[in-house]
């Protein structure tokens, strides 16, 4: 394929597996209600972290939402200490203080989930100043969905942004839905591309189910801010395969039609890209299970590990407050 | 870093009225202002931030010209966006920057509680100690002449309210360059709210840079009748009351609590339990502020040592009015704390 090796797909294949089958494994460990914390799944949607963060160094940062899995696992986040801060242990990535809305691995430049909707957008923003500062050749990007383009911050930040030329990415996840309430029930225009050229800020909008799309688009876009160009957006256009929150039936509350789910899941990002891949001669069969085998052990381990480690001391309940 | 060889406080000050009358004296903004200069020439990590800091005003001369000396990479002027801006302060600190973020009046702070509530003040704990947010907000109460109900808040109460922030309220030229360099060295955020009717004091005010440890109040005068805290200005009319009332024969103790959060509390419960009255007095509403904490305090660790009821001096619960007349009342003043160490002190 043009602009892109056969090592970089096969990267963007096992990053969206591994996301894809860790997701899939915490929906069906969910119910032993073990892991005592609010998930917000991303599945469906792991193409837009796998294609951003495949263009990043873990040097580059990148901030997140509630749903953010996928983009703490895409930037290398420890497996291990994410699932132990989903059952709320020691050893989890925020010491059980922060749980899944709360994920962070800053070796990794993983900067930090937020739950307030949009509340990441200017810590970002404000961490690209400090790379213009300190003159480093460093990009932070940052996730948030259509409900975020709602917020003032997401306007008040990018003003900043385009006047100070910061490298900073705006990725936006258009899933349609915040919660139950539809895109069209919260917004005139449904496309958020638009809005960021009110700052004259480049803007672009893919669709979000096609990791090499994404992953190419976003190339331009990190390599511009890179660059000094300034910040640079990027709407992706994507669904919410699972509820807002937690497992269980996508349909429930009936907030949305069966035909409107089917209609979106018959483009699966994952599975469609490892036919395209086996199509194409790049991994065969055999490649592809032994990729997703060696994931499952990971996760297994991290399982292992999580459930097995030590819960916070309850004498330490005031550690942390500052820094 | 130079920070290392920053001397601690150890002295207690004496009020403004330094007896040497050769000490340099300077007034609040010009301790800012020579601080916040320090600062930047020592310490790469500093930029200074806030609407209008490189304007000919220079936020009451606090930043007045600084971005002459620094450059307007590290002293600039801000879009109006208090929220977006105090996360995009945030964002720098996380990276080990050390923003100081200035705001005329903390009426504007309201608009930026997102990010100092939900984020700020919750990063490092959320994260497990994985971030450190070495963020300094300044803010300045701007009592008086009119200002009205969305010009002349303090706030504080609602910062009080809030573990992960630090609350500092200077009361003296020379707490004001303390207090700061302490903020900036805390690596914590901090919010540093100041008066305006401070402004015109003016201190003994060393030129070194120097910290007063957070949590360590001040006995401003000492007494034995009655113990009045004071918070920020209400330091100064509490100083002014118990002058008066020396006249009288009244000896009372004033103390400065200095920082809220963490707040000193050894300080005051001494001294109450020496002088078996307890009079608080701050710049902020009554109901859940400065003054029902500290009463609070002193009901749960000693309300043996009081020998009659708390007294709280401070603002009705009310808008605050712009009218003169009406400001009048509004404003409590050392009349009022006269009249109350009187009503305890007769009985």
């Amino acid at each position: 394929m043009k602009g892109i090796t056969k090592n970089k797909l096969i990267e963007l294949y096992v990053l969206m597996s591994r996301i894809r089958l860790v997701e899939l494994k915490i929906e069906e460990l969910y119910p032993q209600d073990e892991m005592k914390t609010p998930i917000h799944l991303c599945i469906g949607q792991e193409a837009i972290a796998a294609g951003v963060c495949a263009n990043l160094s873990k040097d580059d940062y990148v901030f997140s939402t509630h749903r953010g899995h996928g983009h703490y696992i895409a930037k290398g986040g420890s497996l291990k200490a994410m699932i132990a801060e989903l059952y709320g242990r020691e050893m989890g990535c925020s010491k059980g203080r922060g749980g899944s809305m709360h994920l962070i691995d800053t070796s990794k430049g993983f900067m930090g989930c937020s739950s307030i909707v949009g509340g990441n957008i200017p810590i970002a923003t404000g961490a690209a100043l400090s790379f213009i500062l300190n003159d480093q050749n460093k990009v932070s990007v940052v996730f948030f969905g259509d409900a975020a383009s709602e917020e003032g911050v997401f306007y008040e930040s990018m003003n900043f942004a385009a006047l100070k030329k910061l490298p900073v990415v705006y990725v936006c996840e258009n899933n349609f839905y915040s919660v139950y309430s539809h895109q069209s029930a919260r917004q005139v225009n449904e496309h958020i591309c638009m809005r960021p050229k009110a700052f004259d800020i480049p803007s672009y909008c893919v669709d979000g189910r096609n990791v090499v799309e994404v992953y190419l688009k976003s190339r331009k876009a990190i390599e511009d801010a890179r660059g000094g160009k300034g910040p640079v957006f990027l709407e992706c256009k994507v669904y919410r395969w699972r509820a807002h929150s937690g497992p269980g039936d996508p349909l429930k509350d009936s907030y949305r039609k069966l035909d409107e789910l089917e209609e979106w899941m018959k483009k699966d990002p994952v599975k469609d890209f490892e036919e395209y891949l086996i199509k194409k001669g790049i991994i065969n069969d055999k490649k592809a299970r032994e990729i997703k085998e060696e994931i499952n052990k990971d996760i297994l381990e991290a399982f292992e590990f999580a459930k097995s480690s030590p819960l916070p001391d309850k004498t330490e309940l005031m550690r942390y407050l500052f820094g | 870093m130079p920070w290392t060889k920053i001397l601690i406080e150890k002295q207690e000050p004496f009020f403004d009225e330094h007896p040497d009358t050769n000490v340099r004296k300077l007034t609040v903004p010009e301790s800012i202002r020579e601080t916040l200069d320090q600062a930047l020439a020592i310490d790469k990590r500093v930029f200074v931030m806030g609407q209008g800091v490189d304007d000919p005003a220079g936020m009451f001369g606090m930043t007045l010209d600084l971005h002459k000396k620094y450059g307007n990479k590290r002293v600039f002027d801000t879009p109006l966006s208090e929220n977006a801006l105090t996360g995009i302060a945030t964002g720098a600190a996380i990276t080990g920057m050390k923003p100081i973020y200035l705001h005329n009046r903390p009426d504007f702070l309201l608009l930026a509680m997102d990010q100092i509530v939900n984020h700020a003040s919750k990063l490092s704990y959320i994260f497990g100690g994985n971030l450190k947010i070495p963020l300094v907000i300044i803010a300045v109460i701007g009592r008086g002449w009119g200002s009205g109900a969305q010009h002349s808040q303090s706030l504080h109460g609602l910062f009080m309210h809030v573990p992960g922030l630090r609350l500092v309220m200077p009361s003296t030229a020379y707490d004001a360059k303390g207090l700061l360099v302490a903020s900036i060295l805390d690596g914590n955020p901090v919010m540093f709210i100041e008066h305006r009717w401070l402004f015109k004091h003016k201190s003994y005010v060393p030129e070194e840079l120097y910290a007063i440890p957070f949590g360590k109040g001040l006995v401003r005068r000492k007494g034995k009748d009655v113990t009045i805290v004071g918070v920020s200005y209400m330091v100064i009319e509490a100083l002014r009351a118990a002058e008066e009332l020396e006249k009288d024969g009244y000896e009372v103790e004033v103390i400065d609590v200095r920082t809220l959060r963490p707040l000193d509390e050894e300080i005051i419960l001494d001294s109450v339990k020496k002088t078996g009255h307890l009079i608080i007095t701050d710049t902020d509403w009554k109901t859940c502020g400065a003054t029902s904490e500290i009463a609070s305090i002193v009901a749960e660790k000693g309300v043996g040592y009081l020998k009659s009821p708390v007294k709280r001096i401070s603002w009705p619960d009310i808008p605050v009015p712009t009218s003169y007349v009406l400001e009048e009342v509004f404003y409590p003043n050392k009349n009022d704390i006269i009249g109350a160490v009187k009503e305890i002190l007769n009985k």
